[in-house]
């Protein structure tokens, strides 16, 4: 019962995480590497560091809003 | 190249099979009778004790229960309603986010996260300090029209214009409303567009600005997320790149010192004569900011505080609905105030139609969320059938915040109520004159007593709670009298008040930066019509130019509400309202128009029943503040007083004590009362478009579409929240095919 509610607790933090990870976008690398592998095979995909600083200045020419 | 050529053949069905989707759908299980049986009794008898109720007092928990069961019922079955008759959403085809997946802003995203997502971009300040003003009327006009006005009305808005932006591409509202309603229409959406984010960032950054003036602990934590943003912004960029969940932490345990460190540094005399700044320097001050975050790189402040801001919304959201089911509070403010039916509130003035309706926008009809329904969220749905979900979801869950910040703010006293949100105008901003003014009301129960307001203060941490209005601090007060009885008692509501503070303060700046980010693409975007050299949005010319006008736009408004002689929050929220609402009605008019275009007339009243409503309650209220003869509802009755009365050589004025001060209110009313003509004008003109288009297509029985090419969709993703059995069971047959012919999703 007990080890029970411990696999509950933990599978519902694993979901909490999973959550808040997807909403910050902490998970953008993964789906490049995924896009990347399925677009384009043979080429060498962007580093992580490369990655987010070509993200970063994608979202400097494309601002998302924000609402009140 | 394109996915979509690939072969579908042995891959199991995009969509759940109609027929057997309807009928689990249909079939009323004795389970399900009795679980809508049990909501509907529950939420009736919510409604029936808020309603009828006039004992002492009230438990806060019908609030949310009346809330929450009238949610699940629209949601079941009127969103449903809509889906069958106007939408008719269809699995089989593939949304944009599949077509066109380039891992970037197009990529099919889980429908809980991407709820997340459109939650916390829709989702700010908004819903917290409308229904704060509003509940000079007492609670039942705002509960009412929270809970109708999101079933009926801002739910509706935000589906639609998700899920026909959705078909369109992700294409914006603005790019809509030039296709659907031709070259008039679309210019002054375009220009309404335009004016209403100005003024939305003027008045967000009043609230600010009023919630921080002579508050040294609040400047001081306030100020402080910026070096704690920047310090996030350059530890993503070159200590460890995409580790945001981690820095999210970090800057969180920062905020919390900077809150907790406030105290220390208020009660000192250095940190006080720092940080204790008046509000002109603070208007200043975020006038400089603004346009400094929206010319810096988005990785060094942006971006890292919009983490910082969602991280708090969705734990501050979820405490608080926790807090108010755990305390329960007591409410003993009246459903009809002795406000509910005149036009002098001091809070905010004029009659409670159409007021009512303008003073809490967001949380029932936000027009700004058709711009994130539109062009953001769209290009990230996976399926089809999730618009409902996060489109009609999102919305009410936004809906539900607005709720918890009413029953916030209505479970302080009243008397405290009226004394921080009357202006300082009237209470002349001290104890005494605060009490006085707020005993001359005449409320039934109240009697304000001056240690009332001082022992309030002492305890929040703040010289003085009088007149702080904008609705920030009220609601502050009201989540740390909440917070307090839950864990920390009177000792911690100095924290639970600032931390309150911060988390506005917060939403706000992101609004501002953001806000005044996208005008300015949006006004190169315009210029760069007449000269291309403006649509190059990485010429830095163009850019600092097009910033600088956007901010001078928001900081002039800005400006003139924190020195209005007249109050400032008063005599401007109501121009906030009008606008988010004018707003709605332009998003409103375009969907009318396409929903007409598909030949669905004999639904069209599900769109134009909150078009109707929108359009009379911003037209009405424009007339009222262009026309009312009474100078604290009209803006030019007011203009033309005090120009009497200067030309009369009088030296003082009602409230206004000094020539400058008469002078100031006539500039003010001028700016006030022209906006008030060019909203009305715009709205009738986009109106009157969209009415035209859609007679248009009654003539001919519906008219060619403007959506993009049916795609063969290759994917398969529950629709809702919970799968129901044939979504596990199709979703099962997806997940046991072989690796290699898994299609490619954003699993997480």
């Amino acid at each position: 019962m007990a080890t029970r509610t411990l696999h509950g607790l933990a599978s519902a933090g694993r979901n909490i995480l999973w959550f808040l990870r997807g909403v910050l976008g902490e998970d953008a690398y993964q789906h490049y590497l995924a896009h990347h592998a399925r677009v384009h095979p043979h080429a060498e995909p962007l580093s992580e560091r490369a990655f987010w600083k070509d993200k970063m200045d994608w979202e400097d020419r494309n601002p998302q809003g924000r609402c009140c | 190249m394109s996915e979509s050529s690939a072969p579908t053949t042995g891959l199991p069905p995009a969509a759940v099979d109609p027929a057997v989707a309807e009928e689990q759908d249909r079939k009323w299980t004795p389970a399900k009778i009795i679980i809508w049986a049990v909501i509907a009794l529950v939420g009736g008898i919510a409604w029936a004790i808020l309603a009828i109720s006039r004992g002492e007092t009230i438990n806060a928990i019908w609030f949310v229960f009346a809330a929450v069961c009238t949610y699940l019922i629209a949601y079941r079955f009127y969103s449903k309603y809509i889906e069958r008759k106007i939408t008719r959403p269809d699995d089989t085809r593939a949304t944009p986010a599949e077509y066109n997946d380039n891992g970037r802003d197009y990529m099919p995203t889980d429908r809980r996260v991407l709820f997340g997502h459109h939650f916390a971009a829709i989702a700010g300040a908004g819903p917290l300090v409308g229904p704060v003003l509003a509940a000079q009327m007492g609670y039942l006009p705002g509960t009412v029209w929270i809970i109708v006005g999101v079933v009926l009305a801002g739910a509706v808005q935000d589906y639609l214009v998700m899920f026909f932006s959705m078909r369109r591409g992700g294409r914006s509202l603005g790019q809509m409303a030039r296709e659907e309603l031709g070259i008039i229409g679309g210019t002054a959406a375009l220009l309404a567009t335009l004016t209403i984010m100005i003024i939305i960032v003027a008045i967000l950054a009043l609230v600010v600005v009023n919630a921080l003036g002579e508050s040294a602990w609040g400047v001081y934590s306030v100020a402080l997320t910026i070096p704690i943003a920047l310090f996030m912004g350059v530890y993503l960029r070159f200590i460890r790149p995409g580790r945001i969940m981690e820095v999210s932490l970090i800057g969180f345990a920062l905020l919390m010192f900077a809150i907790i460190s406030g105290r220390w540094v208020a009660e000192s005399a250095w940190g006080a004569e720092l940080f204790h700044l008046d509000r002109t320097t603070i208007a200043w001050a975020i006038i400089i900011y603004g346009f400094v975050a929206a010319v810096l790189p988005v990785w060094l402040l942006l971006a890292p505080r919009d983490y910082l801001s969602t991280f708090m919304k969705i734990g501050v959201i979820v405490l608080l609905a926790l807090a108010i089911i755990v305390v329960r509070p007591e409410i003993s403010v009246p459903a009809f105030s002795e406000f509910a039916g005149r036009e002098d509130g001091p809070v905010v003035p004029g009659s409670l139609f159409p007021f009512l309706f303008v003073t809490i926008a967001c949380g029932a009809l936000s027009g700004f969320h058709a711009l994130i329904s539109s062009g953001t969220t769209p290009k990230l749905v996976e399926k089809e059938k999730q618009t409902r979900f996060l489109g009609y979801g999102g919305m009410l869950m936004e809906s539900f915040v607005a709720i918890m910040a009413l029953v916030a703010a209505i479970s302080i006293d009243r008397g405290i109520y009226f004394a921080m949100n009357s202006s300082a105008a009237v209470t002349q901003g001290t104890v005494e004159g605060a009490v006085a003014f707020v005993n001359s009301l005449g409320l039934a129960g109240v009697n304000l007593t001056p240690d009332a307001l001082t022992g309030l203060a002492a305890n929040v941490g703040e010289e003085s709670v009088v007149s702080r209005t904008g609705g920030a601090p009220t609601l502050a007060v009201g989540i740390a009298t909440i917070m307090n009885q839950w864990f920390g008692g009177p000792a911690m509501m100095g924290f639970w008040y600032h931390f309150a503070i911060m988390f506005e303060a917060l939403f706000i700046l992101t609004a501002v930066d953001a806000g005044t980010r996208v005008a300015r693409f949006m006004l190169q975007d315009t210029i760069g019509n007449f000269i291309p050299k403006f649509k190059d949005t990485s010429w830095r010319p163009g850019a600092w130019l097009c910033t600088a006008i956007m901010v001078a736009g928001w900081g002039y408004i800005l400006i003139l509400g924190v020195t209005d002689p007249l109050g400032g929050i008063n005599t401007f929220f109501p121009l906030f309202g009008i606008a988010n609402q004018l707003l709605a009605a332009i998003a409103l008019a375009v969907v009318m128009a396409i929903v007409a275009k598909r030949g669905t007339f004999k639904h069209l009243w599900v769109v134009v029943l909150p078009l109707a409503f929108a359009a009379v309650v911003t037209i009405t209220a424009s007339l009222f503040k262009i026309f009312s003869p009474v100078p604290a509802v009209g803006y030019w009755a007011q203009h033309n007083a005090f120009r009497q009365a200067l030309a009369d050589g009088q030296t003082s004025f009602g409230t206004a004590k000094s020539v400058e001060a008469m002078e100031a209110v006539v500039r003010n009313t001028f700016v006030q009362g022209t906006l008030s003509v060019l909203f009305m004008v715009l709205t009738i003109i986009v109106i009157a478009m969209a009415v035209t288009a859609t007679v248009k297509s009654y003539r001919t029985r519906g008219m060619p579409e403007n959506e993009d090419p049916r795609v063969e969709s290759r994917i398969y993703a529950p629709a809702g929240l919970i799968a129901t059995p044939a979504e596990k069971e199709l979703e099962a047959r997806w997940k046991s095919l072989p690796a290699e012919r898994q299609p490619v999703r954003a699993r997480h």
